[in-house]
């Protein structure tokens, strides 16, 4: 199983690699915010109760990291269910393989993307801000909440095209990014938030993996806030990746 | 043992529609099976069915000795499928299609460059294999879809509609390679809606019309079942139509004519030829334009079996 599961990660990055319009929003949609957020809202960082930050920039890095993730997990969706549009799922179904390496390819591939994503804001906030506080230890962090966090977001969009079977419903939960990632502690400390979306946040698992990420890189937080983080996109990732086999299992009995 | 084995096969999919409705093969290892049928007959929905892309509802099919239902990775590990619309990752090119195709079989990456090396240059692509297969042509993308099916050494190949939409030529280079696995003794199930294809391909058609297999045999077998040869007559004077339809009478009996011409007989006696039919006319002080004896085709012995034509008359695809 190990070595399709390779040979399809393999073959996932070598595609998205030559599908520039799909990694470009990736990385281009979370830019364009966290310049717009850092440069309009920077003065929130001097209200009661926002953490120690040097910079309100570093503050928004975790969140612009989420949402390209986020955007990635969607990204995944769109290319299975172009597969299935056009065909090229039957053609590993019709493989002696066994089904898991085809979930697990492509989750594999979702990680590798991720920490690509992940370098790139990691480079902005060398760039434009104070680069990661607790140094190399804290890039690991960063590292390894973001890549398990990007297997748990791809495995919402294998799960939504294996059981929709094509693109536009895949494309149709894009918004749903957005309302997700403003109902969580991403952009915005918890305790900053109102009724109820202070709520919604609590329960929110990006709340977790946001903080999770920004604790290394703004130095505050502890290990708390990282373990959360590891924990919620830990669940995340067994949950979907186990939804997505699921799917796959049941879209393989419908026919 | 046979290739292919299935008794009363049926898929019924979500509100009770019953796409195919208990389906009977036997088909002998090395031959070729031609399957012909219209759209949404339930010829794919067979095919899917064989190939473990569908579960059936009813019924069993055992191809290469293995239950599709019950072993289905064995059925994979022994057939090879290129299913319709060559289903191709445009932004890959030839070669690591045909890597990826190897490895998934189980090979290792050594072995699966050598043996993609090998399909490549056997289906005609050595020059295009690292161009991205978006950039092929229909002919191509289908000779490459026929390769990798191929990668493994499969018993029983499956071929859905391979040539709908090529033009003659890509169509005649793929059909060579199909007769070419017949001298290496691979079973090929092939579908197609063009009988020519079925034709001059396969040793035994079957015939499916709403789920349902309605004939089947050697194309030959099924021409001569589905009836008798025609004559078709225009005369100098269309005048005389009646008179050479009473004088033509005696060979068999007066059918409707195709337009072009102006008397059809369906003949009573296979041995009636031409020269019988010029000879009665000449008898009888008739002029002759133009004679034409027509033998029964598989269009025939569609229309007989189905009630109806093959969509867009597919003797001769486009």
């Amino acid at each position: 199983m190990i070595h399709a599961s390779l040979a399809l990660a393999r073959r996932a990055l070598r595609v998205t690699a030559r599908r520039p319009q799909f990694i470009a929003p990736l990385l281009v949609f979370p830019s364009l915010l966290l310049a717009v957020n850092s440069g309009g809202l920077s003065q929130a960082r001097n209200l009661p109760g926002f953490p120690p930050v040097q910079s309100f920039f570093d503050f928004q890095l975790a969140a612009a990291m989420s949402q390209s993730l986020l955007l990635g997990g969607v990204a995944t969706g769109i290319a299975v269910a172009l597969e299935i549009e056009l065909g090229f799922f039957d053609r590993l179904v019709t493989a002696p393989i066994p089904r898991l390496s085809i979930v697990m390819g492509r989750l594999l591939a979702a990680a590798a993307i991720a920490l690509f994503q992940l370098s790139w804001f990691v480079l902005l906030g060398l760039i434009f801000g104070n680069g990661i506080s607790d140094g190399i230890p804290g890039l690991l962090i960063v590292y390894g909440i973001g890549s398990i966090a990007g297997i748990g977001f791809a495995g919402i969009g294998l799960t939504l095209a294996l059981r929709a079977g094509n693109a536009s419903s895949v494309q149709a939960i894009f918004p749903l990014v957005f309302v997700v990632l403003f109902l969580s502690s991403a952009f915005f400390p918890e305790n900053l938030l109102s009724w109820p979306a202070n709520i919604i946040a609590q329960y929110n698992p990006l709340s977790y993996i946001a903080n999770g990420m920004r604790a290394p890189i703004i130095g505050y937080g502890g290990a708390e806030a990282v373990l959360e983080g590891f924990g919620a996109a830990l669940g995340m990732a067994v949950l979907f990746a186990g939804l997505a086999t699921h799917a796959l299992h049941r879209r393989l009995r419908a026919g | 043992m046979l290739a292919i084995q299935a008794n009363g096969l049926e898929r019924t999919f979500k509100g009770q529609i019953k796409a195919v409705k208990g389906i009977n093969l036997e088909i002998e290892e090395g031959e070729i099976y031609g399957f012909l049928g219209p759209n949404g007959a339930g010829k794919t929905t067979t095919v899917r069915m064989l190939v473990t892309l569908l579960m059936p509802t009813g019924g069993t099919a055992l191809v290469a000795g293995h239950n599709v239902a019950t072993e289905p990775s064995a059925v994979r590990r022994k057939i090879g499928v290129a299913l319709q619309e060559a289903a191709l990752d445009q932004l890959m090119t030839g070669r690591e299609l045909m890597i990826l195709q190897a490895t998934l079989q189980g090979m290792p990456d050594k072995l699966a460059r050598e043996r993609s090396d090998d399909l490549i240059e056997r289906v005609g692509l050595t020059e295009a294999a690292d161009r991205r297969v978006g950039g092929y042509s229909g002919g191509m993308k289908r000779r490459l879809d026929l390769g990798m099916a191929l990668v493994h050494g499969p018993s029983v190949l499956f071929l859905d509609e391979p040539t709908t939409g090529l033009d003659p030529t890509s169509r005649f280079a793929l059909w060579e390679e199909v007769s070419r696995l017949r001298t290496e003794g691979t079973t090929v199930f092939l579908t197609t809606q063009y009988l020519e294809e079925a034709d001059q391909l396969a040793d035994r058609v079957g015939i499916i019309s709403d789920g349902l297999i309605v004939a089947e045999g050697t194309p030959a077998d099924l021409k001569r079942e589905s009836g008798a040869n025609h004559i078709e007559v225009a005369l100098e004077d269309s005048g005389n139509t009646e008179a050479a339809r009473v004088a033509l009478s005696k060979l068999g009996t007066p059918e409707e004519t195709s337009g072009a011409h102006d008397v059809c007989i369906r003949l009573s006696d296979p041995s009636t030829g031409v020269a019988d039919a010029v000879r009665v006319l000449d008898e009888a002080g008739l002029a002759v334009a133009e004679v034409e004896l027509v033998r029964p085709s598989l269009d025939d012995v569609f229309m007989e079996k189905t009630g109806r034509r093959l969509e867009g008359a597919s003797n001769t695809p486009a």
